[in-house]
């Protein structure tokens, strides 16, 4: 690893073994997202033509699959639907663990290692271990086959996991700067509100993004809870209910999987460093 | 207070009103930390305690979707123990997990070793390696189940095309011998970023002091993995393989989307089938059974995680 000792043979040799080997990581990576994008813009008979490379587009690019996913199907609802329970069902959930999180990570109360405990095992229960009996709570409550379903238990597993990520960033903050706040006669909530929170902003934003990721990939209680097409996520909308019955539909299905995954993407590329430092604090569930 | 409230008043200071002394309750410590923490911990007792409660209480009765059942006791249990299908599930949940979480383990290390090397386009290089951990997990299995479909897989074109297999190639999910093999593969594409990035961590934390100490005591490049970097890794390697365990154990969309548990049941995991049961064929009961079968390997997974890991 000390570059400057070696010969420049040997760090042309080094560097050339390093692109062998990471090339092929990426292309595994990459490669299905690149099928699914140059197959949702691939004609019907190209598609299913066994002699063609399925590699290229050779035969022209096409937007009919995502014309028809747009105008002929409830995409656009789906979208609106992940929209608003993300948003929804993050924010409260970013709420009430920026509360839980800082009580757990400064204040000194009876129970509270015990109380950071169960969060931490709240935060290891998968979906699939709970999606059966909450079936049954989301009709008792009279929201089953509503948005409302998602918005009310996503918050199930954000809050356990924003509340770990955020008692780390809480920590690391010195506790000086907010017992100078309180003899200077600020309450416990302005503190928290107007000293605390500004110097956590990096974790907020982690917890925000990984919160509206989980939410918008998020399958087992999306698919369980909601069965009425008008009401679907667009991840289970696109999953589901965009296969018809023939076999030639991989067009459209390619482009509804690329379209619902583009948001998600977009923010991703947007905030990179976010999501790794987020990944590094929180070790999330992978 | 310093000062007594009787003093106060006889000194002609007035008595603070109900919202004063509302506030200064508030404002002790352990008041106001308890007050935090309600809204969470409603949300955990209501959503996440009484619905666990109430997967118990499912196992032990014949509950049907709109039919409230009575209380069986263990006969779910026992009639689950003795389904063939159950028995393979089981068996193929821990196939599933332990070629997956190896290979993850060792493709995770070795992809986290390079991604530690210093390359041009840094950035670029972890956007891409971590591109299959943001992509919503059911629809790139979308894509991968058109790799593998039965008649165009891209997969079977390429291998017959670079002279590996015959034509046809394998019908990847449709046969029983191979869908195991795909459902793993796609678990690790999705998986390895977590692993990689995690471990990359680790590998950044290690003091370079100790790479040279062994270098000057002529260890090699393999020896200096053995010695240094592999011992320093251990408790992240620990952290980042019992997440991944009881995660991949616990999987349900990759499983959902490619195969439902076919061909044959030969890739039915216990999620899946709780699914299965539980609400396709709607005997609540049962599939609440099936389900609790996770909970023994988390419950393990919390008594390791809290016993040895979080007390370094």
């Amino acid at each position: 690893m000390q570059v400057g000792v070696r010969s420049r043979g040997a760090r042309i040799r080094s560097s050339v073994f390093g692109w062998a080997n990471i090339v092929p990581f990426i292309l595994f990576a990459l490669f299905p997202v690149y099928f699914m994008v140059i197959t949702s813009f691939k004609n019907d008979a190209e598609l299913y033509n066994l002699k063609a490379v399925p590699f290229l587009i050779q035969t022209g690019v096409i937007t009919e699959h995502y014309s028809y996913l747009l105008f002929k199907t409830e995409f656009l609802t789906w979208m609106l639907n992940s929209l608003i329970i993300s948003v929804v069902a993050t924010s409260v959930s970013l709420v009430i663990a920026i509360l839980a999180g800082y009580s757990l990570a400064r204040l000194r109360f009876p129970g509270a290692a015990s109380f950071g405990t169960a969060v931490f095992i709240t935060y290891l229960v998968p979906t699939t271990l709970l999606f059966l009996p909450l079936s049954q709570v989301v009709v008792w409550l009279g929201i089953s086959d509503t948005i409302w379903a998602l918005i009310v238990t996503y918050p199930t597993f954000l809050v356990p996991f924003s509340t770990w990520l955020l008692m780390g960033y809480f920590r690391t903050i010195p506790k000086e700067v907010e017992e100078c706040a309180l003899v200077d006669g600020a309450t416990r909530m302005q503190t928290l509100v107007r000293i605390v929170l500004p110097m956590a902003i990096p974790g907020i934003m982690a917890a925000v993004l990984f919160g509206f990721t989980l939410t918008w990939n998020e399958f087992t209680y999306a698919l369980t809870f909601v069965s009425q097409t008008q009401n679907k996520t667009a991840v289970v909308g696109v999953t589901a209910d965009l296969i018809r019955g023939d076999i030639y539909y991989w067009g459209s299905l390619m482009a509804g999987a690329v379209l619902a995954s583009v948001p998600i993407v977009a923010i991703y590329v947007f905030f990179l460093d976010y999501y790794v430092s987020g990944l590094t604090a929180g070790a999330v569930k992978g | 207070m310093a000062v007594g409230q009787r003093v106060l008043e006889a000194a002609g200071v007035p008595r603070p009103g109900r919202l004063a002394r509302l506030h200064e309750w508030w404002e002790q410590e352990h008041i106001f930390g308890y007050g935090l923490i309600l809204p969470a911990l409603l949300l955990i007792v209501c959503l996440v305690a009484y619905p666990f409660g109430m997967a118990i209480y499912f196992s032990l009765s014949d509950y049907w979707v709109g039919s409230p059942g009575t209380f069986i006791g263990l006969d779910n249990f026992r009639e689950i123990l003795k389904n063939e299908v159950f028995h393979r599930t089981v068996y193929n949940s821990f196939v599933f997990t332990s070629i997956a979480v190896v290979i993850k383990t060792i493709l995770g290390v070795w992809l986290a070793m390079l991604l530690f090397r210093t390359f041009k386009f840094k950035r670029l290089i972890r956007g891409a390696v971590l591109l299959p951990w943001v992509i919503p997990t059911a629809l790139s299995t979308l894509a991968w189940w058109w790799m593998f479909d039965s008649l165009y897989s891209v997969v079977n074109w390429t291998a017959i095309h670079l002279g590996l297999i015959y034509p046809p190639g394998p019908n990847w999910l449709g046969m029983t011998s191979y869908a195991m093999a795909a459902v793993i593969a796609v678990n690790v594409w999705r998986g390895l970023p977590f692993f990689a990035i995690i471990v990359l961590a680790g590998l950044v934390s290690i003091p370079r002091e100790f790479y040279e100490a062994a270098e000057v005591d002529g260890a090699g490049s393999w020896g200096r993995f053995r010695h240094v970097t592999l011992p320093l890794l251990k408790p992240v390697l620990a952290v980042v393989i019992l997440f991944s365990t009881i995660f991949t154990f616990s999987d349900f969309p990759i499983v959902q989307v490619l195969t439902r548990g076919g061909p044959v049941n030969t890739t039915h995991l216990f999620a899946t089938l709780a699914y299965q049961v539980g609400l396709t064929g709607g005997n609540l009961g049962q599939g609440a059974a099936i389900s609790l079968f996770l909970f023994p390997v988390l419950a393990a997974f919390v008594f390791i995680q809290l016993r040895y890991i979080r007390k370094d």
